[in-house]
């Protein structure tokens, strides 16, 4: 056995608070270390060739990097060692960087701690096997999930790549926020022209199969081989025979339905096609407002239908769909009223959110284009908008800043003025958030050609006096408070991760962060990537993002798809749970144990029944190896006799 | 309600200024079987002179008090100003989450405070463990004309943390309350709205302005009497309404009366009992239109046949001249 140590500096990272000469010095007189150095940058192109060449020179036939997290470069050494001609599992790394060097200020001690943490990786090192990956065939199908403008970019371009997607979105349509949205930040570009083309080319593209108003119901599988169950939920419609001429919806008497898709800012009807640009341009019966439900007469739609699609019996179907990979473009959504009671809490009709403003923008909104206020339908003179409505608000559990409110509100704000020359507008402020390509000169441009008044300071209050809404706050700038008679109140709220962002996360076995966004990879280096191999992600539920934001991340997630797809096999991790059959006893406590059922039990020629492991479905978690009672089942690279090891070199030292 | 045993702190302002807020507060309690008894020796809540200057004294001449009541035997003090409310819970709130502030409190004081007594708003006892119904049940009189803002005050019920009852922002126990007893309660935007407070000796004319809007935004909102649970926010709104009225050149003439004195009403309780006589806007009116349930039960009757005879005659006259 003879172990190499390569201690990094990485620069001062490590050398600033590790004294790694000493470290060096103190690991060459462990029996089998045959050669001990330092290097300055170890990961870098000769740090690497000098472990290749020490290799051959000393002979040596055990790895071990003492550097940063093996997260980090890990893989990095496991090719360097196997270049070299070393099994890459005879490699490990110990951490002294996220672990020792920057988290402790005292030299010794940290000095002292890296020593014990080598000689842990040491020990480990001269217990490794050598481990061979197997290699499988993956499924080059994708499912998407979400069908907003980021899902569908990542769908587009899978598809234009020559793969086939299944796009799963749980609305009646797909489109998104973004196709709630009037027009868009800076260009003023009308939003549903530039979408609806692109929503068009999803429903036509032969490659993308869509599951409108369906939800993911359970993922098994592991990157390459996917069973997806796919809930398709009852619209009480039949959807083959649906031709959306939308009698149905005009002849229903049911008129107070909540509209989700214009975020309740006026009633819809109880069967409804969402809004004219739908894809699929199919009608839907909300079984919480419609009358054959509630009172269990009615059935106008039924006799109206031309088509006789109206199906009152329909039930939930599920559906399996096996893909390689995943795309998870679940969006965001909003702050409620409710949680802003200095607000109104949602009690008065003309203090609305930003979004709700988005569709009495549009044309094909509940007001076709005209801004009337909610409560009396009179066009507003004087309208107060109030940013950050929940961002940046530790008292409420916000701490972030929502992105893209400071840019939509300006936007908003020049639209009121083209669309009522009369009128004046307020902007309160915390600080104006324009950092994106002609960002800020739209913002300036709101305030210097429109004459929108920002205000920098917080909204204290907003009350009713009369017909007016009294918006009550304070000038930072001016020190001195201030109170605005509005006709109507726009509130910038924040923006949320969906509210089942972390069942869904759960399902993908994907980690989620304190807010429920989803947790990338690496921040700078993995943006669009996972912990989780074959899922990725795309747009606002890695966190608030613009639509440009979002787009990129599509196609960021859609290429990363393409990059694993371009080979037809994939290796295995052959880090996974292997049972010893001689010692196996045959309780199965594993099989139930296991949460992904990659373990079965095996009758062997002699009738005896063991534990088996299917290698491909492993994740290499290891429950399985702290519930087997007789140790017949080891987790390799993490065995017991390894991670013992490990222990006593700590222990006994 | 039988048999819960509570202490009842009335504070220095129920003795002097707010006396007839401690009358009806006491006419109420024992109108709903609230069984209550005033602790011997009780002294300053500690409220804003003390707080301003040192919290651990504050906090001391609040447990004072607590420690009192605790060695009473008794778990909850309803306090009726809120004041003397929040002194109370902050101390608690403070003693119980930390040892080193007990502890220097403690050193303060002759008899340990073990923080075993929790503050309860007079409003917090009847909405909560009176309840409604049984505040409807005891209803003997009719007050058709009014019409109530209910204020509450900045801090009856904030900051939530220490409040721990109704809601911050839109609080609603008196609103239920009152239309418990059969009152119309208008929608009243600037229920937990600054007063002014204490600020009146320093800074009169703030308070003045401040008050004014109160006054002002519960006209607006069709009221035309102001209900409080808050003694300096009575004397504020009700002594201060000719000073208000100065400053800010309106013509304001609304009573402000204590929403237990309202409830006295309803019960049936002579103006004298309730102390109606402190107020310096008069709410006589509300008095003489005071009715009996069984002579509102009656007018309406008579009303409603009025009515009938009015769409008859209109009816005949029209079969007359068609």
């Amino acid at each position: 056995m003879r172990v190499g140590v390569f201690i990094c500096h990485c620069g001062n990272n490590i050398a600033g608070t590790v004294d790694v000469k000493a470290v060096a010095e103190a690991i060459r007189k462990i029996p089998g270390v045959a050669y001990a150095t330092t290097y300055m940058y170890t990961c870098s192109e000769p740090g690497q060739d000098e472990i290749k060449q020490a290799i051959k020179d000393h002979n040596l036939n055990r790895i071990v990097v003492a550097a940063c997290s093996p997260r980090m470069h890990e893989l990095t050494f496991r090719k360097t060692v196997e270049k070299a001609g070393l099994n890459r599992y005879y490699f490990e790394m110990a951490n002294i960087r996220e672990h020792i060097s920057w988290i402790g200020e005292d030299k010794e001690a940290n000095t002292k701690k890296a020593i014990d943490v080598v000689k842990m990786a040491v020990a480990k090192v001269m217990q490794d096997r050598p481990l061979y990956s197997s290699s499988f065939r993956i499924n080059k199908r994708v499912l998407v999930i979400g069908g907003g403008v980021a899902g569908m970019q990542a769908a587009l371009d899978c598809a234009d790549g020559g793969l086939e997607v299944v796009l799963v979105e749980k609305s009646p349509s797909i489109g998104g926020m973004m196709s709630r949205l009037d027009k868009t930040f800076p260009t003023i570009d009308c939003s549903i022209c530039i979408l609806g083309p692109k929503m068009v080319d999803v429903a036509q593209h032969d490659k993308i199969k869509l599951y409108a108003y369906s939800e993911i119901d359970e993922i098994k599988g592991y990157v390459g081989n996917y069973q997806i169950k796919i809930r398709k939920k009852a619209t009480y419609v039949d959807w083959t025979k649906c031709t959306g001429c939308g009698a149905c919806m005009e002849k229903c008497p049911s008129r107070n339905a909540y509209d989700y898709f214009n975020f309740g800012v006026a009633p819809t009807k109880a069967i409804n096609i969402p809004f004219p640009q739908a894809i699929p341009k199919k009608a839907k019966i909300d079984p919480n407002y419609c009358r054959h439900f509630t009172k269990g007469k009615c059935g106008v739609c039924a006799k109206i239908c031309p088509t006789k699609a109206i199906n009152y019996e329909m039930q939930d179907e599920i559906v399996t769909e096996e893909v390689g990979a995943i795309i998870v473009a679940t969006g965001y959504s909003l702050l409620d009223l409710e949680k802003l009671p200095e607000y109104g809490g949602g009690r008065y009709p003309d203090v609305i959110s930003g979004i709700q403003y988005e569709r009495l923008l549009n044309a094909s909104g509940p007001t076709a284009g005209h801004i009337l206020r909610p409560s009396d339908h009179i066009e507003p003179k004087t309208i107060v908008f109030v940013s950050c409505a929940g961002s940046r608000d530790k008292s409420i559990g916000i701490p972030y800043c929502s992105n893209f409110c400071c840019m939509y509100i300006a936007k908003q704000a020049i639209l009121t003025k083209d669309h009522i020359p009369d009128s004046q507008s307020y902007v309160f402020y915390m600080d104006i958030r324009s950092p994106g390509k002609g960002y800020d000169e739209f913002t300036r441009r709101a305030q210097e050609d429109y004459g929108v008044k920002y205000i920098r300071g917080r909204v204290s209050r907003i009350y009713p006096k009369g017909k007016k809404m009294v918006v009550k706050g304070v000038d930072t700038l001016l020190g001195s408070q201030v109170e605005i008679e509005a006709d109507l109140v726009v509130l910038g709220t924040a923006v949320l991760s969906n509210p089942d962002a972390a069942h869904l996360a759960e399902k993908l076995h994907i980690s989620y962060d304190t807010f429920g966004f989803y947790v990338e990879s690496h921040p700078k280096l993995r943006p669009v990537e996972t912990n989780t191999s074959g899922v990725f992600l795309a747009g606002a539920c890695q966190g608030p993002k613009d639509i440009p934001a979002s787009v990129g991340q599509g196609s960021a997630a859609a290429s990363k798809v393409l990059a694993l797809f371009s080979k037809d096999m994939l290796e295995s991790d052959p880090a996974v749970a292997k049972v010893d059959i001689n010692k196996c006893i045959g309780c199965l406590k594993c099989v139930r144990t296991c949460p992904f059922q990659a373990i079965k039990d095996k009758e062997l020629r002699d009738g005896r029944i063991v534990a088996d492991v299917i290698e491909t479905v492993c994740a290499g978690c290891g429950v399985c190896t702290s519930t087997c009672p007789c140790g017949a089942i080891q987790l390799q690279h993490f065995t017991d006799n390894q991670l013992l090891a490990e222990v006593n070199a700590l222990c006994l030292a | 309600m039988a048999n819960k045993r509570y202490a009842y702190y009335s504070g220095c302002s129920l003795e002097g200024t707010a006396v007839e807020y401690d009358k009806s507060v006491r006419l109420i309690f024992d109108a709903l079987g609230v069984d209550y008894i005033e602790p011997e020796d009780w002294s300053c809540c500690g409220s804003t002179p003390a707080h301003t200057i040192d919290h651990v004294f504050a906090a001391a001449l609040a447990a004072r008090n607590l420690s009192i009541i605790e060695k009473m035997g008794l778990d909850t003090v309803a306090v009726p100003c809120p004041a003397c409310l929040m002194a109370f819970k902050k101390a608690q709130y403070f003693m119980e989450k930390d040892e080193t502030f007990k502890e220097k409190v403690n050193e303060l004081l002759d008899e340990k405070y073990n923080c075993g007594v929790y503050a309860k708003s007079t409003l917090q006892v009847l909405y909560e463990d009176v309840g409604l119904d049984e505040i409807t049940k005891r209803v003997t009189h009719v007050i058709p004309d009014m019409k109530v803002a209910p204020y509450y005050g900045c801090i009856t019920n904030r900051p939530p943390k220490l409040a721990q009852f109704d809601d911050p922002e839109n609080p609603i126990s008196m609103d239920k309350i009152l239309s418990a007893i059969g009152i119309e309660v208008c929608d009243f935007a600037f229920k937990v709205e600054c007063c002014g407070a204490a600020f009146g000796v320093p800074k009169k004319d703030m308070v003045n302005r401040l008050s004014a809007k109160v006054i002002s935004m519960a006209i607006e909102a069709g009221a035309n009497c102001i209900a409080v649970a808050c003694p300096l926010c009575q004397q504020n709104l009700d002594l201060r309404q000719e000073q208000i009225n100065k400053t800010t050149g309106s013509n304001f003439n609304i009573p402000v009366l204590y929403f237990t004195q309202i409830m006295g009403l309803a019960y049936g309780y002579s103006p004298k009992e309730l102390g109606l006589d402190k107020l310096i806007v008069s709410a006589d009116n509300f008095v003489h239109s005071r009715l009996t349930k069984e002579q509102h039960e009656l007018l309406k009757q008579e009303q409603e046949k009025g009515k009938k005879k009015e769409v008859k005659k209109q009816e005949t006259q029209e079969e007359e001249n068609p």
